[in-house]
């Protein structure tokens, strides 16, 4: 095995990186395919949460950098998901504390283990980025559909390119067709007219991340819901299956439904 | 619910927010692509300045060349005084 390693970016905050990648790679291993998340946000991890796995924590890659322990001691794994690997950031040092030339290195001890290795990079464009992209050949752009995050995801775009890394494709998460469809928020080719990349998804947005949030479980493992859906056919897209985008727009009729159906019934306790 | 009931009966007159948003963006978007370092900007006047000297002598002590941004276009605007041109360069050739 060679593993394609894949970062994970946005430039902005907030923008659903981390639960991107915890559903992805939960889906890759439900695929079959033998998959490691690395939290490249040291100092700031949640991938572990996110994933349900900080209970099991004991190492994390700088340990491994550091050679304090060994590479399998680190890798948390998963029981949900056959197949299914953490790569812990560390909590208690900074970003300084590695630099992009021990990332690679990381990621080439990877390589040979797994199918794929996806990078969880922490938002911004210093050194924290340029860790994370440098141990990657490939990049998924995580973006909203609103002005702040578009023109940071323009950026990184650029900075991606200029590093050398493809594909670089985007995933426009949190859309709400309802909202498109009254003209009131950016539309899926208003964001790839001005981008101009490859899209692998469209995200849209879906309570159900909340609640596997709280769960400790990625939606991707158990869930049917439009989000989990997404992120499947994310997975299936990067096997290189040809899989049609999600039909979003009838999904925003069934949306409107259920809105007036509650509007008449009084708020239910689960939508 | 409101809005979509606003929206259904005419009660709003406002664009959709969504084309505004769009519109902002390709503005912002081109002005960041277009944004130049100070550093840059000096590397590309000594270079610009090199190229000239091969064919004409130029106050380089009032040159001024800088980005020229408006609402629709971006622009490289540069203002060099010339002096003589080197008719001995272009004989040459």
């Amino acid at each position: 095995m060679a593993a394609r390693v894949i970062v994970t970016t946005s430039g902005k905050g907030g923008v659903g990186k981390t639960t991107s990648t915890a559903n992805i790679a939960a889906a890759l291993a439900k695929f079959g395919k033998k998959v490691v998340a690395v939290d490249a946000d040291v100092g700031l991890r949640n991938l572990d949460v996110i994933m349900g796995l900080e209970n099991r924590v004991v190492y994390n890659f700088i340990d491994v950098i550091e050679k304090t322990c060994k590479m399998n001691q680190a890798l948390v794994k998963d029981k949900r998901v056959p197949g299914l690997y953490l790569l812990p950031a560390a909590q208690t040092r900074t970003k300084d504390a590695v630099n992009p030339e021990q990332m690679v290195a990381l990621c080439e001890e990877l390589k040979p283990e797994f199918d794929f290795v996806l990078l969880d990079c922490p938002a911004g464009i210093e050194g924290g980025f340029k860790n994370a992209a440098a141990g990657a050949d490939e990049a998924l752009v995580v973006t909203t559909p609103e002005i702040p995050s578009v023109r940071d995801a323009d950026r990184i775009i650029g900075m991606l390119e200029s590093m050398g890394k493809s594909p670089i494709r985007l995933i426009i998460n949190r859309l709400r067709p309802n909202m498109v469809q009254d003209g009131d928020m950016l539309a899926k080719d208003d964001i790839l007219d001005v981008l101009s990349i490859d899209l692998i998804g469209v995200v849209p947005e879906d309570e159900n991340v909340i609640r596997s949030t709280n769960n400790g479980e990625p939606m991707t493992m158990t869930l049917d819901s439009p989000a989990a859906q997404a992120y499947l056919n994310i997975a299936e897209r990067l096997l290189g299956r040809d899989v049609p985008l999600m039909d979003l727009e009838s999904y925003a009729a069934r949306g409107f439904i259920s809105k007036i159906k509650h509007f008449f019934s009084g708020r239910r306790k689960k939508g | 619910m409101m809005d979509f009931l606003k929206k259904l009966f005419g009660g709003s007159n406002e664009p959709a927010s969504g084309q505004k948003a769009k519109n902002r963006l390709q503005i912002v978007l081109m002005h960041d692509r277009t944004d130049i370092s100070p550093q840059l900007l000096d590397n590309l006047r000594d270079e610009i300045v090199k190229v000239l000297t091969k064919y004409m002598d130029i106050d380089t002590q009032k040159i001024e060349i800088d980005l020229d941004h408006d609402e629709q276009a971006v622009a490289l605007v540069a203002n060099i005084p010339v002096i003589r041109i080197k008719r001995g360069s272009i004989e040459l050739r």
